[in-house]
């Protein structure tokens, strides 16, 4: 018997209309475990580098993680992972919701999609039957609104949905897939399954999943949530209030945005407003968004109420999360009512609130300074604020200026030209970035944004505080009850953290302490993709209440394999490299990994060297980023070199 | 059957469905006490406690496994609290034809939430951390009726499927075996 996991694949091929159900290899998953790292052994060995993101060859994986649909608080992602249309690189963007356990419940870790259907399709896997369904009724319709027609028409309420809107349907690179009040955003995944003529994938299930060692189980379940009780009584003093607590950051509970509005950049993600928060502002805002959030809701199995249920009068309803409360907002220099309002438009048409607003602000900036002139943008209207609905009705219809924003800013200033790439100033690797300029290098963070493959900074950060605290009082307070470190250095490197003098930025955190920071923060946020555990109760956090510690025993007397902590961090490490191998193969070096120039006002490029060499030499990398092979042979992966040789990335003869 | 007076423990859960977040907990550690071995399985078509959600329209309510009924109501009426649309079956705790709620998928067989014997509370209430559901205990004199059987319900309800003959019938079958 498979314990966590059911041990199954889905795997359909919707050129040919075909399903299959596939037994995959317990080896596998003592080696990749689940999630992420099974998804990107399933890419390397199935995509090769010369297959487009559009090509009916690439593969859209939807797995859910190896611990997903056991009692484990929190444990509810969905991983899809794809070639992006955008970074031409793997996408691997995560949703929380309902998805993730539903799919375990009808007997399947995985929904492996490939090939591409003439027609618009959904899939509805209903424990063993699954079918294609014509979906020409749903063409155009938004993602919400199409996962309420289908649960309706298949009579069928306790399905979750997970569906594109118009955008995915026009393949714009920046397309989401929505799922209730959960969305995987990031890399233009909705793209590939609309490119696949994919718009939904219905779930539900009704069958068990077995855990191997029970009691020890349930008691490690028990531990977790005496201890998210305790942090939700503790508070972590001295941090901004979205560190301090657990969960995805507050942003549908609290009203306090003086940080992020007055830290964040505004616009084209070009302006400070500091002293912009203020008693009028803080009333006018407090009073939409209790005019407008009925709810605070949760993921699946998890008591942290990171959601809400949003009701703009005149509009229909949605869900929302996280910090796309502020993104449209900011991007327009307006106001939460505006936010809200378009938000919900964005939903249905389903696009990631992170660059959508950015590329919207880039296409008006571009018109202010005649790059973009009114040939270019025939109608658009003199309200900032219709200025923007007018842009995403085009961009999501791929109409006239549209179709060049659709595929974001990197490639759309490569088209529009005229020094347009100027403006497209906040990308790392062609991806739009969170929008934020500061002063002084972190080169914690500075490895973080070079070198993160998921390209997006909530991703990779967390366990470690952002800042040094003042007094050292307060930080000998704060190593105490610090048991989630992996080594006990890690304390000394925050005890001894300045916020000036010798032991202050840039050159402390040392660089090798900042290796050391990054690949632990790095590490935790791969178990959790792997897991299909949420971030915000385990990597994104100070003092989470998942860690290197317990992990290993979750895995074993969950899924029944024998593990502990070298042997978790070592599998890690493994599929981490398969990530970066994969993007090796499709060209991305060293040129690549770095921040947005303008990202610090200081640079110190010599020590910015020395960090990514030293960074690099840590993880078993070569000079250009390349996985050595002594490295991959380590990690059992010496089928990657074989192929790095093969295509000469590696040379034969070469020492590293 | 003997009917004493005796001072009994009534457990109320109280249900408050304005702080239900939805997370479904309930289901899960429900779903996995129930199973044997304790904790091997986990499975919310399983669990005694459904939450009825629909959260587009702000729809939450967890609702307990009752008394097992063979036949569907005539008529489902609707109900309206705070602009809000409810269906009858949101709050009824039998399990019946009408639904697939409280049976075990398998089988069919029904379900009755038995306040998780054994333990201290139960588990619902305990991994409830938004305290949509806490548990009230108070001490009244009653009737105590004998206690019937889990095996007793199922056979019982087997028999309005089958019809008692064909179980005994079964039975004797199996048992020659």
């Amino acid at each position: 018997m498979r314990y966590a996991e059911t041990g199954f694949n889905l795997e359909v091929d919707l050129t040919r209309g075909n399903i299959e159900r596939v037994a995959t290899d317990p080896a596998d998953t003592e080696l990749y475990l689940g999630g992420l790292g099974t998804n990107a052994k399933i890419l390397w060995d199935r995509v090769p580098p010369e297959v487009e993101p559009f090509s009916p060859d690439n593969l859209l994986i939807f797995s859910a993680g190896l611990l997903c649909g056991t009692p484990a608080t929190g444990c509810n992602r969905t991983i899809v992972s794809t070639i992006s249309p955008q970074t031409l690189l793997m996408a691997f963007s995560m949703m929380g919701g309902f998805w993730a356990p539903e799919l375990k419940y009808a007997g399947y870790d995985k929904v492996i999609i490939r090939g591409k259907s003439p027609d618009l399709v959904y899939l509805w896997i209903n424990n063993d039957k699954v079918e294609i369904r014509d979906a020409s009724h749903l063409k155009g319709k938004g993602a919400i609104e199409t996962a309420e027609i289908i649960k309706k028409e298949l009579n069928e309420p306790k399905a979750q949905v997970a569906a594109i809107g118009l955008a995915g349907e026009n393949r714009v690179y920046f397309a989401s897939i929505e799922q209730g009040r959960s969305s995987a955003s990031r890399g233009g995944i909705g793209a590939v399954m609309g490119d696949k003529g994919l718009k939904a994938i219905v779930v539900r299930g009704t069958k068990d999943i077995n855990i191997a060692r029970p009691e020890e189980y349930l008691e490690l379940c028990n531990e977790v949530l005496e201890y998210i009780k305790f942090r939700e009584e503790n508070p972590i003093p001295g941090v901004i209030p979205i560190l301090a607590r657990l969960g995805s950051p507050q942003e549908m509970a609290i009203h306090d945005e003086k940080w992020h509005t007055e830290n964040f950049m505004w616009g084209n993600s070009r302006l400070r407003r500091k002293g912009f928060w203020n008693e009028e502002v803080e009333k006018e805002w407090t009073e939409t968004m209790e005019r407008v959030r009925t709810r605070l809701i949760s993921c699946y199995n998890c008591p942290l109420k990171c959601g809400a249920t949003i009701s703009v009068p005149g509009l229909p309803t949605y869900m929302m999360k996280c910090f796309s409360k502020l993104t449209y907002t900011m991007a327009a220099m307006s106001d939460l009512d505006f936010g809200f309002r378009i938000a919900q438009r964005a939903t249905e048409y389903g696009v990631d609130g992170y660059s959508t607003p950015q590329v919207m602000a880039f296409a008006l900036e571009l018109y202010e300074n005649g790059i973009l002139t009114d040939s270019d943008m025939p109608g658009l209207p003199s309200d900032n604020e219709e200025r923007f609905f007018w842009l995403l009705d085009r961009i999501v219809r791929r109409e006239g200026i549209g179709d060049v924003l659709a595929n974001g800013t990197y490639w759309a200033a490569k088209e529009i030209g005229k020094g347009a790439d100027e403006y497209a100033h906040n990308n790392i690797k062609k991806h739009e970035q969170l929008p934020l300029k500061l002063s002084m290098l972190n080169p914690v963070y500075f490895l973080m944004y070079s070198t993160g493959e998921k390209i997006n900074i909530t991703q990779i950060e967390g366990q470690f505080p952002q800042a040094p605290f003042p007094e050292r009082k307060d930080r000998e307070e704060f190593v105490k009850g610090w048991f989630q470190v992996p080594d006990e250095k890690f304390k000394q490197y925050f005890l001894d953290w300045e916020l000036r003098g010798e032991n202050s930025l840039p050159y402390y955190p040392t660089v090798d302490m900042a290796c050391d920071i990054v690949d632990w923060q790095e590490m935790m946020h791969y178990i959790d993709d792997a897991l299909g555990m949420c971030a915000g109760l385990s990597s994104f956090h100070l003092k989470p209440p998942y860690h290197i510690h317990n992990f290993p025993k979750f895995i074993s007397s969950g899924a029944g394999i024998d593990m502990d902590e070298e042997k978790l961090m070592k599998a890690a490490r493994r599929y981490r490299t398969l990530v970066r191998a994969i993007n090796i193969r499709r060209g991305m070096r060293r040129k690549d990994e770095k921040p947005p120039e303008n990202h610090w006002k200081k640079r110190f490029p010599e020590l910015e060297a020395k960090l990514i060499d030293a960074y690099y030499k840590l993880k078993g990398w070569n000079n250009d980023g390349i996985p050595t092979r002594e490295s991959l042979h380590e990690l059992s992966l010496d089928y990657v070199s074989e192929d790095f040789i093969k295509r000469g990335i590696l040379k034969d003869d070469e020492e590293n | 059957m003997t009917v004493d007076k005796k001072k009994k423990t009534i457990k109320t859960i109280n249900i408050n469905v304005d702080l239900c977040n939805g997370c479904r907990a309930c289901e899960v550690i429900c779903s996995a006490f129930h199973s044997e071995p304790k904790y091997s399985s986990n499975n919310p078509a399983r669990s005694r406690i459904r939450v009825i959600r629909d959260p587009l329209r702000d729809i939450y309510v967890p609702v307990y496994a009752g008394e097992y009924s063979e036949a569907e109501c005539a008529g489902r009426d609707k109900y309206t609290i705070d602009g809000k649309e409810y269906d009858e079956c949101s709050f009824c705790r039998a399990s019946c034809p009408s639904r697939d709620d409280f049976k075990e998928p398998d089988s069919g067989l029904p379900l009755k939430c038995d306040m998780c014997e054994g333990e201290e509370e139960p588990l619902c209430v305990k991994w409830c951390l938004v305290d949509a559901l806490t548990l009230e205990e108070r001490e009244e004199e009653g009737e105590e009726e004998e206690k019937r059987e889990e095996l007793e319900i199922g056979l019982e309800s087997l028999a309005d499927k089958y019809g008692l003959d064909k179980i005994i019938d079964t039975i004797n079958r199996m048992s020659k075996k």
